[in-house]
């Protein structure tokens, strides 16, 4: 029955695997292979998103080996990761089809399409697996595949970002395995639920405080938060476009937020001090990311720091803790993913034909490549908030919830903020589409049909997304987000689904 | 206990090493110190002192073994540290061809 959950990670690493063999050889069987094995993925996540909707409360366990958990290892999905799953299959998808034409002008293309897998592999093995030293090792498999893609142009800036995000990232990964050695020095399991479960009979002191330190280091490093950040406005902008929409799309969610909250909520246990901590991380990477993005003129730069800027909106509604702002933080987390990979496709469609990024240099775009001005406006209006759309909800639930858990002065931030955010993207879209074109691009291109195709259904994905607090899909989230709230309880759950 | 601290010595070392010295290449031998720390302290946590090799055979009882989980999770680690660093230093070697210096003070086009 729970036997299809290994796939998530066979289907990426078999097809890196046959890509390595045959991609030399031709180029179309290299393109076909990525693209069927990332609609495999998205087959496969929406299916269990499917199954863990029509019944509450379950989580699929799978025993590798059969060896029985605590003594196994085990890979569990609940509604939490296989919303995240679906999510980052969805943009890994759409990506995939929109490298089909982008990666032509780089050289071998099957180089790109192996190491993207094997970042995907990464990525989904982080959100099934059960066994916290495995998570460990997939964060590594995502994380080296990552410095590989930031410096595959190999001109001398993108290896400048790759060995500072490579520096900063293995340092990060060793403090999360320092944190995990503590762990099991302490509970003698490496098990998330069975560490979760003797975490809660022997309460730890001051270990688990040190432990806490060491995580929130390792992941707040990969998230991006404000202290830890700066190598992403590096790495996100150096890398190709499509690498840039998954890196500061789903990477740093993934890497960061999900693996954040799945320790700390379930496995940890969350007290009043790690929310504080969480809080004020979330409140300066909010505050500080968009004010760097403000004086940017390099596209892909001012997206990145809008990237640290989004990111500490759903630090700061994990922070408050409440279920109404772990709703709003999951919600934005999803919305965030879809439109900022659609704006990083933007900037890369952008790249790809007026062959700069440099907002003073563009202008007028409207007239060459209305299709990319019109989904570029769409991506810059939801992840500012207008109302109809996605971005809006999800702000607004973030700063009620933040009011209603008597945080006002950060509800008053957050709302600042989402202004700040719209000034800067209307900058963008001032600069880029609007006025008058210059000269040098008067001969301007659409960009080819897989690309537009690609930003055509995240544009679309960004419009419909607020439909998800509608009363039809509102139990995806909720669903979701209870488990969060669940806390240790998660460690009775995977064991109840053992037996 | 001692050892523990020495742990921690090591691992400061090389967290100093990755931060203060100039040359690219010393910041990866400081990362590699700090993984190796790390690898040395989670050995240390399954080591038992006299105790014996964890095979399990017909005529011995179980008792006084070492914990064998941490060394097949710390060979694990070495091997991970080991894609990581042969593709910083191969990163480095670029560096060095595109900007002819190891110093990295001089290497810094990207900023803002």
């Amino acid at each position: 029955m729970n036997n299809f959950i290994p796939f998530f990670v066979i289907i990426p690493l078999g097809a890196a695997f046959l890509i390595s063999l045959v991609g030399k050889l031709s180029r179309r069987l290299a393109d076909f292979l990525a693209t069927s094995g990332g609609f495999g993925l998205l087959a496969l996540s929406f299916f269990t998103l499917w199954i863990l909707n029509s019944r509450a409360g379950v989580v699929l366990v799978y025993k590798v080996g059969g060896w029985v958990p605590p003594i196994g290892i085990c890979m569990a999905v609940d509604n939490l990761s296989s919303l995240m799953l679906s999510t980052v299959n969805t943009v890994s998808f759409l990506v995939l089809l929109y490298s089909l034409s982008y990666m032509e002008k780089y050289t071998d293309k099957w180089k790109f399409y192996t190491l993207f897998m094997l970042m995907l592999a990464g990525m989904n093995g982080i959100m099934v697996t059960g066994d916290l030293f495995n998570l460990f090792v997939f964060l590594e498999i995502a994380s080296i595949s990552s410095y590989a893609l930031v410096a595959f142009g190999t001109e001398a800036e993108e290896l400048e970002a790759s060995f500072k995000y490579a520096v900063m990232g293995s340092l990060a990964s060793s403090f999360v395995l320092l944190g995990i050695a503590l762990l099991y020095s302490y509970t003698s399991t490496l098990n998330m639920a069975d560490i979760g479960r003797t975490l809660a009979a022997h309460p730890a002191g001051l270990l688990l405080n040190f432990v806490a330190v060491l995580f929130l280091a390792g992941f707040g490093l990969k998230a991006a938060l404000v202290p830890f950040h700066a190598w992403l406005p590096d790495a996100h902008p150096s890398a190709p476009a499509p690498i840039s929409a998954m890196l500061s799309g789903v990477f740093i969610k993934v890497l960061g937020v999900y693996a954040l909250s799945r320790v700390f909520f379930n496995i940890l246990g969350v007290s009043q001090g790690v929310l504080f901590i969480l809080l004020i991380l979330g409140t300066v990477s909010m505050v500080a990311g968009a004010f760097l993005a403000i004086g940017q003129s390099d596209i892909k730069r001012m997206f990145a720091y809008s990237s640290v800027s989004q990111i500490g909106y759903i630090i700061l509604a994990f922070g408050i803790g409440s279920p109404l702002a772990i709703f709003g933080g999951l919600f934005h987390l999803i919305n965030h993913a879809f439109f900022k990979s659609l704006l990083f496709l933007n900037s890369g469609a952008i790249e790809y034909s007026a062959e700069s990024r440099d907002l003073k240099k563009l202008g007028g775009l409207k007239e060459g490549m209305p299709f990319t001005a019109a989904t570029g406006i769409v991506g810059s209006l939801a992840i500012s908030g207008l109302p109809p759309l996605g971005g809006f909800f999800s702000k607004l639930i973030i700063i009620l919830a933040a009011v209603q858990a008597g945080y006002l002065w950060l509800g008053l931030a957050a709302a600042l903020v989402s202004i700040l955010t719209l000034a800067y993207y209307l900058k963008f879209i001032g600069f880029a589409f609007l006025g008058k074109l210059p000269e040098g691009l008067a001969k301007i291109k659409e960009v080819p049909l897989a690309m537009r195709l690609a930003m055509l259904i995240l544009a679309v994905a960004c419009l419909a997304s607020g439909l998800l607090v509608a009363p039809l899909f509102k139990s995806l989230l909720q669903s979701a987000s209870d488990c969060l709230l669940l806390g240790t309880g998660y460690a009775e759950r995977v064991f109840s689904a053992i037996r | 206990m001692s050892v523990y601290f020495l742990c921690l010595v090591l691992f400061s070392i090389g967290l100093y090493c990755t931060l203060r010295k100039r040359n690219i290449i010393k910041i990866v031998i400081g990362l590699g110190i700090i993984e190796y720390a790390v690898n040395l302290f989670f050995v240390l946590v399954g080591y038992k002192m006299a105790g014996r090799s964890p095979i399990l055979s017909p005529n011995q009882a179980i008792e006084n073994m070492v914990d064998p989980i941490p060394q097949a999770l710390v060979l694990t680690a070495i091997v991970i540290g080991l894609a990581v660093t042969a593709l910083i230093v191969a990163i480095a070697l670029r560096i060095y061809e595109k900007y002819g210096t190891f110093d990295i003070t001089k290497i810094k086009r990207l900023h803002g």
